[in-house]
């Protein structure tokens, strides 16, 4: 299957539209028709059901060509979005060879890579990049190697170390983020990062999770969903940038709620790195717009009671309380009270 | 004076579990203003613990004024610097942390600020978490990061507050950085520009 990458943008004149394909394929994260928090994992790799984003083990889609243009934007405007504490860079050649190989191996038509020993060669068709390098050598990159290969992948990327029984954010590459700073939050500790989030913690949410990612081990990759609400196309919703884009949340009417309001999912896999034992945490931003997403009937029963039903604490901590009641209103019309299918995939 | 209590948070703010003797352990001192009244606490409980410790002290901005420095001194430290500031002192405090050798405990008495900064620059410097005593003594007063322009603001006393820097209007989150040594300021009338409630004063 060839894709076509879309000329698109994510920020200005928000030019971004899924496909009918990419609609079809959206990862809809609600399971059932209410929502709590919950460490919702399932194993991730190889083998996932096709057509769907859980097929390859990095998803390659029609935005990447664009998304990769927009990281490109923010890291000019601001150089913080990508860190890395020195006694990461082993971590980062970690990370750099699995994406290599997931994706040359999943898409050899987009991606090669040849190994002559050390000796590398990396031909990434779609952003025309081809590079001669020598693994563990930085010098021979135009970039440290996480920044490398980050700049080519999708999503957001947060690269773990693991010590003291513990997490911690020692790397990352954070430039489509829901709303938390890399920059503030680097070198901090599984519990320290997670303290805003409102509940979990009483739930036991954070000490149960820790436990699974530190146990995960090499070759035996695991995923969730995660989901927030954002007003527009917009990767980038840094806190870095809250005055700038916050505006915007104010604008939802009920005539544009259904182009305006996106779905906004995240796709988080945890990935075991061999030489540095550190854990690689890719977070894939989908959007969709409600209008697109009602287009499937079992998706827009199912958001319309999940939205209805939420508690007001996560409303407020996702960010979308202010526009809830347009947001439930447009939905509504499109529940009938029919029961749904288990499951997050279409009926049909 | 006494340590303070401070109401329960999220893990993320610091919480200080106060000074507690370590013997005659090779050490760093570091107290501002009324932290002073915590060492002096420190080598009442234990005065042993003076005789191989470094003591860095700020009186600047202490009603104490003096006389407790000279009470400090008094208690006889292997070495003792005085500074008119934490920004001052600085310099000689982080060259004391790269002389340090290993085994070397810390004790930290003072605002948050202050203990902020000294545990930024000794957590920089190698210094483990658990070798580092923290007391918080004197006022509520917070130092602040904008989470948009990257510049701190030091003695935030009112929530919201205005950036020292790029004068965004700033709520004082209560997560917080050890590394930056300090809580996070978001901009607080983001969606609604211009809309901004009313300052509190920042409470412990």
């Amino acid at each position: 299957m060839t894709i076509r990458f879309n000329d698109e943008t994510f920020r200005d004149d928000y030019s971004f539209r899924n496909s009918a394909t990419a609609i079809r394929r959206f990862p809809f994260p609600f399971d059932k028709d209410d929502y709590m928090y919950s460490v919702n994992m399932e194993p991730h790799g190889t083998g996932g059901r096709a057509g769907s984003v859980f097929e390859k083990r990095f998803d390659v889609d029609e935005h990447y060509v664009a998304e990769m243009r927009d990281r490109a934007i923010t890291l000019a405007g601001d150089p913080l979005r990508c860190q890395s504490l020195p006694h990461m860079e082993l971590a980062g050649w970690d990370l750099l060879e699995l994406i290599m190989q997931c994706k040359a191996e999943d898409y050899p038509d987009l991606f090669q890579l040849h190994r002559d020993g050390d000796r590398w060669h990396w031909i990434n068709r779609p952003l025309g990049i081809e590079q001669r390098f020598t693994f563990l050598d930085p010098t021979t990159l135009p970039c440290g190697p996480m920044e490398y290969i980050t700049r080519q992948a999708q999503g957001d990327f947060a690269v773990l170390d693991q010590r003291e029984n513990n997490l911690w954010m020692d790397a990352g590459m954070v430039t489509s983020q829901a709303d938390w700073s890399l920059d503030f939050d680097i070198g901090m500790n599984f519990f320290e990062w997670h303290a805003p989030v409102p509940k979990a913690a009483e739930m036991g949410i954070f000490q149960r999770a820790l436990k699974f990612l530190l146990a995960i081990p090499q070759g035996a990759p695991s995923r969730r969903l995660n989901w927030t609400m954002t007003v527009n196309p917009r990767l980038d919703t840094s806190p870095e940038n809250y005055h700038l884009w916050g505006p915007e949340k104010r604008t939802i009417t009920p005539e544009n709620v259904g182009a305006k309001q996106y779905l906004r999912v995240e796709l988080q896999s945890f990935w075991r790195l061999p030489r540095s034992n550190a854990l690689a945490f890719p977070i894939r931003c989908y959007l969709i717009a409600l209008e697109d997403l009602v287009t499937v009937p079992k998706w827009a029963r199912r958001l319309h009671r999940v939205i209805r039903d939420l508690p007001d604490e996560l409303a407020e901590y996702k960010g979308f309380a202010v526009n809830r009641p347009i947001i439930i209103d447009y939905l509504a019309q499109f529940d009938d009270g029919k029961p749904t299918s288990p499951g997050i995939f279409p009926d049909d | 004076m006494r340590a303070t209590e401070f109401s329960p948070s999220i893990p993320s703010r610091p919480v200080y579990g106060g000074l507690h003797p370590h013997g005659a352990l090779p050490s760093l001192m570091l107290a501002e203003g009324a932290g002073g009244e915590a060492l002096a606490d420190l080598a009442q409980a234990d005065p042993s613990v003076m005789r191989h410790a470094h003591l860095f002290y700020v009186p600047a901005g202490a009603a104490t004024g003096p006389d407790l420095a000279v009470r400090l001194r008094a208690l006889g430290p292997a070495s003792y610097v005085e500074g008119p500031s934490y920004a001052a002192l600085r310099p000689r405090f982080a060259r004391a942390l790269a002389d340090a050798h290993m085994g070397t405990r810390l004790y930290l008495a003072g605002s948050e600020g202050l203990i902020g900064q000294a545990m930024a620059e000794a957590l920089a410097a190698g210094l483990p978490l658990e070798a580092i005593d923290a007391e918080h003594r004197g006022g509520f007063a917070r130092r602040v990061q904008c989470v948009h322009c990257k510049g701190i603001t030091e003695n935030v006393a009112t929530d919201p507050f205005t950036c020292s820097h790029c004068g965004l209007n700033l709520f004082v989150r209560d997560h917080y950085s050890r590394r930056i040594g300090a809580f996070q300021g978001v901009c607080v009338d983001a969606e609604t520009p211009g809309i901004v409630p009313e300052p509190q004063e920042i409470k412990p």
